[in-house]
């Protein structure tokens, strides 16, 4: 699963599912495969028009240099924050060994 | 300024003696990715503080943790000394400039995106000139942009434990062209990059704390061929020693690979400090599908070239410009001014204190040897301690002047460095001037020759070394504050 | 006293308790009786915090005692589970963040708060904001208040339930791609979408960052008018919100529409309309030529691109948004991963449904190297196109009148199997997002089966004054009828 498998113009569910982290059964898959599949040939349509020269468009308000002060507020109580976590380890949140 | 080519044949690492007429040369090129934390108090995109060594999870937030509904705001101070650096090494400062989110998966990911610049980063292009014991080392640089920093893994017997106090601090990342060529070329490169950077006040520089990391990129090529070999990235290096023993190795190693008739694979590869040796990090292909786009919660920056003006105006001067300028002013050796400018505070005090005296190399001198060696003994900044530049230049003053003597003088500066004060207050308060008084010192010199008639015999016997034992003996008479020279000749008169 | 709800508007609460006809706590109680006696049908609600609600309550009701003037004191509202509410869950209707509980207020929130706002329960909606129908809810499937086996629209079809049910008298929603709009249209009541940026989104759990916006659903629009006026505003924490100031919308409503220019797209009046949805927007549109308004013909002519580009860019930002749903912070975690990568896997494969595995896939797919120029760059460009057909069009028009879906409310499990045909149902509403203007859903009359139609009224970035005020004009024409 290198590479996506169906070519240029094709979504390959099964690369692209692993690249977002998520396992997906055979039966997902397939069943993903094809309602994507239309999906995606449906929005090429965009491609239809002629967009060369356009602008692209980020962000739907026309604002820029949005700073704050380098100053220091409280953050969140620890003991709050633990509280949220599936697994700890002291103090820290608990994962399955990284292995690097 | 005198120019050095740098010569990219022959020996270039130390174990890599390629001298061998019939053995194929090998160019190495050397590419860096340099990480710098910036001197900030608060996060990139969020208001927790960036102090080192807190207790675990303790500076974090809904921003730094990635909680749902959490929206990065940026800091403009990291963007004004990303912007700094870029004017000290004479980087273009983009006119529009971007974040983008950088997609992949880690524990140490708050969000599973990093917030980075991918195409529009804030500064562009600039160059390092470094010094490699007296050879120019010139280092062209592709971009400078800014992002967060990752949390801190730490790993248990069965499990690992994600810190989050270092997600979110403010990361500068300094991507260098391919132009070094061994490891002493990127070990000039890292120390002359950190100079820079400690001058403009951008980061703390502490390599202990994990302030400046480096990714190295690393290939060999044959001599005789133009396009440059396949490299090996090492990831994630914290010293610039290791850098420097790395990049020996990964150059020996890749030179090897391509002798023994092999390829060189393109791969990320982990510098193991303990056994000296990289090696292979695994990684998937897919990891390096990063999926950038435009990050929707942040604004674009576009600078006010009026702003950027006036921090270029308020730019210190670079290392190695102040460099070549003392050594114009001072007249003190280039060697002297290496030594000095080498920091900025200790330049600044050097330039002070030489401004206040007669003799800006005694000065230097003082520096260079007492203070530097007082300052790594007490692991203290020069800002840190009482003694003035006006004091440094009193106490050389009182030394030309003959009115105390080179011992007293590390006495008298010893106490300065602990205590603060004015040389001429402290030699007077403690009567260590110097007695240049001739009644004083005649009477010393009798009472010498009365005490030690063998000496006077053997020095009229023609023994000219006895006169040394004489003027020792006044000088423990006076306490060590007689003029030395004064003595002899008196001795010598009287005999 | 029993307290009647189940027509009592924001505004008709507030002067009750300012005229100390009921207290908060009355109100309080008379919606928890509401909800308790219909949810079980409605299935609006996924959790209810009856005790702080009514401690708050009672904490209105003595601010009040001693002269508390806060604009929204002790009014009891439904927020959807979408926004983070300071001690209470925020599941997205997601099982992967069941056990989250939130540290913070969305910046919305903490502004009704300090108006005395009480938060009461959390309402369902299409997990993570990512659907039309409520569907998709990990939890419980919200039924359509007017007609129980129909969808109550999505994705805030929990907010837009409660309020037409009975269950509250008016709830937060958020509006991606038209999360309010719709299903305000489908249950019959109104559902502003502010322009981006009015409304801070911080404490908005992200599906599509440049597209999200908070808004209300209300059964009046000066309702709707009033809660904009508290939760707008510019805020630090928000770099996308923006710094314009806030009118008192709710004292410039509009009784007439004398001097109004309205436009009518025509792209938004095509083939394969449902007939009754036709015939109720045309009537309301006659109506407001009626109160005065000139309408004119306008067009949008890049409307047929919109949901392409809209499936795009909606996707590829969820892909990121989404991908802190780890199971390492917060959440549930997957029980039996080897290793970080397994970990990640077997978490999101359990903990996200198929519409929320379908859209981060298609979100990450178009992202992918290789494919950024084809689909997200394209799509990014044909947004400017969308945005200037609007602005063009609002150089002729105050406001456009349209039809908010091409069809009323349709059976529960109807188009459940074909994502695209669901998509294509939100022809009329994501244009408003990739533009970034306001629009607001206003109900205008019902199918032969009952089924509520709402209308659209779009207006430009920050011309809320200006929908509202057609809005609450032909609204009061509607009452006027009554």
């Amino acid at each position: 699963m290198s590479t996506q498998q169906n070519g240029p113009d094709g979504i390959d569910v099964g690369y692209v599912a692993h690249l977002a982290r998520m396992v997906l059964t055979e039966e997902e898959t397939s069943r993903f495969q094809s309602q994507l599949e239309d999906v995606v040939g449906y929005v090429k349509k965009i491609n239809e028009v002629d967009l060369g020269d356009i602008e692209p468009t980020a962000h739907a308000v026309r604002i820029q240099n949005v700073f704050r002060d380098d100053a220091v507020c409280e953050g969140l109580d620890h003991d709050t924050v633990m509280a949220n976590a599936p697994q700890v380890i002291q103090e820290q949140f608990q994962v399955p060994k990284i292995v690097e | 300024m005198v120019m050095i080519e740098r010569v990219v044949t022959g020996p270039l690492v130390p174990g890599n003696d390629m001298t061998d007429d019939s053995a194929m040369k090998y160019v190495p090129t050397i590419g860096l990715e340099v990480h710098v934390q910036l001197r900030t108090a608060s996060k990139m995109f969020c208001a927790c503080s960036t102090e080192f060594g807190a207790e675990p999870n303790t500076h974090v937030c809904p921003v730094c943790l990635g909680y749902p509904g959490a929206m990065p705001v940026m800091n403009g101070r990291a963007i004004e000394l990303t912007v700094r650096t870029g004017l000290m090494i004479g980087s273009e400062i983009s006119g529009f400039s971007k974040f983008d989110r950088k997609s992949y998966f880690y524990p140490d990911m708050p969000k599973n995106y990093q917030i980075s610049q991918y195409d529009k980063p804030l500064c562009l292009g600039g160059e390092v000139e470094a010094d490699d014991e007296g050879r120019l080392v010139r280092v062209r640089i592709h971009r400078i942009h800014l992002e967060e920093d990752v949390a801190k893994n730490m790993h248990f017997q069965s499990a690992s434990g994600i810190d989050f106090n270092r997600a979110g601090t403010p990361l500068m990342e300094i991507v260098t062209e391919p132009d070094m060529h061994s490891a002493a070329d990127a070990y000039a490169f890292l120390q002359a990059l950190k100079q820079i950077v400690a001058y403009a006040g951008v980061s703390d520089c502490n390599l202990e704390e994990g302030n400046i990391r480096c990714d190295v990129n690393v290939s060999v090529c044959p001599e005789s061929q133009s396009e440059l070999g396949t490299k090996a990235e090492i990831k994630n290096m914290n010293t610039f020693k290791g850098v420097y023993s790395a990049v020996g190795y990964e150059i020996e190693r890749q030179i090897a690979v391509l002798e023994g008739g092999g390829r060189v694979v393109q791969e990320t590869r982990r510098w193991d400090p303990d056994r000296e040796v990289t090696s292979s990090m695994r990684t998937k292909e897919d990891e390096h599908d990063y999926r950038y786009f435009p990050e929707p919660d942040l604004m674009p920056v576009v600078l006010d070239p009026l702003q950027v003006n006036s921090w270029k105006e308020s730019l210190p001067e670079a290392p190695r410009a102040r460099r070549e300028r003392m050594v114009d002013a001072y007249g003190i050796p280039d060697y002297d001014a290496g030594v000095l400018a080498a920091e900025r505070s200790v330049a600044d005090f050097f330039e002070a204190a030489a401004k206040a005296s007669n003799n800006p190399k005694a000065v230097s001198n003082w520096i260079m040897t007492e203070m530097l060696r007082l300052l790594s003994e007490a692991n203290v900044s020069i800002e840190a301690i009482p003694v003035t530049p006006k004091a440094l230049a009193g106490l050389v003053a009182l030394v030309d002047a003959g009115r105390i003597n080179s011992n007293t003088a590390k006495d008298v500066f010893a106490e300065l460095f602990e205590q603060g004060g004015d040389p001429e207050v402290i030699v007077k308060e403690k009567g260590l001037l110097q007695v240049s008084d001739t009644d004083a010192i005649e009477a010393f010199a009798d009472q010498a020759i009365s005490e030690n008639p063998q000496s006077v015999d053997d020095y009229r016997g023609g023994k000219k070394a006895a006169l040394q034992f004489l003027v020792g003996q006044v000088m423990r008479l006076s306490r060590g504050k007689a003029n030395p020279q004064m003595v002899a000749k008196l001795l010598a008169e009287k005999m | 006293m029993a307290v009647a709800i189940e027509n009592l508007t924001v505004t008709d609460a507030l002067e009750k308790l300012n005229a100390g006809i009921f207290t908060s706590v009355e109100l309080t109680q008379a919606v928890i009786d509401a909800i308790r006696e219909k949810d079980p049908d409605l299935c609006a609600y996924l959790s209810v915090d009856t005790d702080q609600a009514l401690a708050r309550a009672a904490e209105a009701d003595q601010e009040r005692a001693s002269g508390g003037q806060g604009r929204l004191l002790g009014v009891p509202l439904a927020v959807k589970d979408v926004l983070n509410v300071k001690g209470q869950p925020c599941t997205c209707a997601s099982r992967l963040l069941r056990g989250y509980t939130s540290p913070y207020d969305a910046t919305a929130i903490a502004r009704l708060r300090a108006e005395g706002a009480v938060f009461l329960g959390r309402t369902n909606m299409d997990e993570f904001a990512m659907g039309s129908t409520t569907e998709n809810s990990a939890f419980k499937q919200t039924r359509n208040p007017a007609a129980l086996d129909y969808v109550p629209g999505g994705s805030s079809g929990g907010s837009a339930a409660a309020v037409a049910g009975g269950e509250a008298l008016a709830a937060l929603g958020t509006d991606t791609g038209g999360s309010i709009r719709q299903p305000a249209s489908f249950c019959g009541c109104v559902g502003l979408k502010p322009t981006y940026g009015r409304i801070s989104r911080y404490g908005l759990t992200a599906f599509a960052s440049s597209l999200d916006q908070i808004g209300s659903m209300t059964r009046s629009v000066r309702d709707a008018a009033l809660l904009l006026e508290v939760m707008s505003g510019h805020d630090r924490m928000d770099s996308t919100s923006v710094d314009v100031s806030v009118p008192a919308y709710s004292e410039k409503l509009r009784d007439d529409l004398q001097g109004v220019r309205l436009g009518l797209p025509k792209e938004y009046f095509i083939e394969g309309m449902d007939p009754a949805v036709e015939q109720a927007v045309r009537a309301a549109v006659a109506r407001c030529r009626d109160l005065g308004a000139e309408v004119v013909d306008v067009s949008l002519p890049h409307t047929d691109y919109a949901i392409a580009t809209y499936y795009i860019i909606a996707t590829a930002e969820a892909s990121a948004n989404l991908a802190r749903f780890d199971g390492v912070r917060y959440g549930t975690r997957a029980e039996g991963a080897t290793d970080p990568i397994d970990m990640y896997g077997k978490t999101r494969a359990a903990g996200f449904g198929d519409e929320v595995k379908r859209r981060i896939i298609l979100g990450t797919y178009v992202l992918s190297s290789g494919y950024y120029d084809a689909y997200y760059l394209s799509a990014q460009k044909m947004r400017t196109l969308i945005r200037a057909d609007f602005e063009k069009a609002f150089e002729e028009c105050d406001a456009l009148l349209t039809p908010v879906a091409p069809t009323p409310a349709y059976r529960i499990g109807e188009k459940a199997t074909d994502p695209l045909q669901m998509y294509l149902g939100d022809v009329f509403t994501v244009t408003a997002n990739l533009a970034g203007i306001c629009g607001i859903s206003v109900p205008c009359g019902a199918t032969s089966d009952g089924l509520p139609v709402g209308l659209q009224i779009l207006g430009p970035a920050f011309g809320e004054e200006s929908i509202l005020g057609v809005g609450h004009a032909f609204e009061q024409s509607l009452h006027g009828d009554d």
